[in-house]
């Protein structure tokens, strides 16, 4: 009973948070709006059982891709009201597309259910007896079957993150500040240092 | 009771709903990217439901290396954003015609 209202609960604030980020006329709002997505998407996650998954969604999207957005929506100066300008041009064709596509994917999921193929319960509601928690089976799973897959996971977020920089650094026009390793490097001791004896009682002049 | 079917109908209606934000803010690239993000997590979604209706993780684990790249495909998106609006002073994606695409 709190299961299907919990259900109800997160899927509709999902659909109207969804709704939000594709009309609200700020793009500020936007992304505040697909926060409240993710939150509802991870609850959804959390009913099933999957609590790792959901976490990482809240980590990853929340922490890290909401506020990258975030940032980018802030930094850039939009302006909101020419961005709004094909809005109502193109609703009639969106909205016919949008229903065309729900349409058929809802039927496709009708002939599914006619040949149905046997599904269990989800783990959360029937408990089959699990002998380690969810994250602790992922991690078996991830770090001996699909090592490689996830050393490879890794390389695109380094490629990702190496893209990133490479995209958007720019060298600083000042001079001042700047390093020069070539000229670091090119210094022997004999040039950078002096050798001194001064007198007892006097002072060195460089 | 939840079953499945549940489920992939919220999840076919998150997936249209990102589908019709492409269309409706064909010029502010920001929100498509945020209705692209809204599609994955729809599948990242029917991957999780089928992993726990079925009782296999490996979904679960797929949905993570859906996140990865869905992660790594926003901050390159928006990098690429950033340098569009450095060069141009504006973000509207239909002036981008410089290659003729």
């Amino acid at each position: 009973m709190i299961q299907t209202f919990a259900f109800y609960l997160f899927a509709v604030l999902m659909i109207a948070s969804a709704v939000m980020v594709i009309t609200a006329r700020n793009p500020v709002h936007s992304v505040l709006w697909l926060i409240l997505a993710f939150f509802n998407a991870a609850g959804l996650m959390v009913l099933v059982g999957a609590e790792f998954i959901a976490m990482l969604l809240v980590i990853v999207y929340v922490g890290a891709v909401a506020v990258l957005f975030l940032f980018v929506v802030m930094m850039l100066n939009i302006d909101v009201a020419a961005m709004r300008a094909g809005f109502m041009k193109n609703f009639p064709l969106g909205i016919a597309i949008a229903l065309i596509l729900l349409a058929e994917l809802v039927l496709g999921i009708g002939a599914y259910r006619v040949g149905a193929i046997e599904l269990g319960t989800p783990m959360a509601s029937e408990a089959p007896a699990l002998v380690e928690s969810n994250t602790a089976a992922i991690g078996a799973m991830l770090y001996s079957k699909y090592v490689f897959l996830f050393e490879i996971a890794g390389i695109i977020l380094l490629v990702a993150m190496i893209g990133a920089i490479v995209l958007t650094h720019r060298p600083s026009k000042s001079k001042r500040g700047q390093q020069d390793i070539g000229k670091q490097v090119r210094r022997n001791p004999d040039e950078a240092t002096v050798m001194k004896q001064p007198e007892v009682g006097k002072g060195v002049e460089l | 009771m939840i079953g499945i079917e549940h489920y992939i109908v919220v999840s076919t209606v998150l997936f249209v709903l990102g589908v019709l934000g492409i269309f409706l803010n064909r010029k502010n690239i920001i929100i498509i990217l945020m209705a692209i993000e809204l599609i994955l997590l729809a599948v990242n979604i029917n991957m999780v439901a089928f992993s726990a209706f079925l009782g296999d993780l490996v979904g679960q684990v797929f949905a993570m290396f859906i996140l990865t790249v869905a992660a790594a495909e926003a901050a390159i998106g928006l990098a690429i954003l950033m340098i569009y609006f450095r060069g141009r002073g504006t973000i509207a994606v239909d002036d981008a015609n410089q290659m003729k695409g």
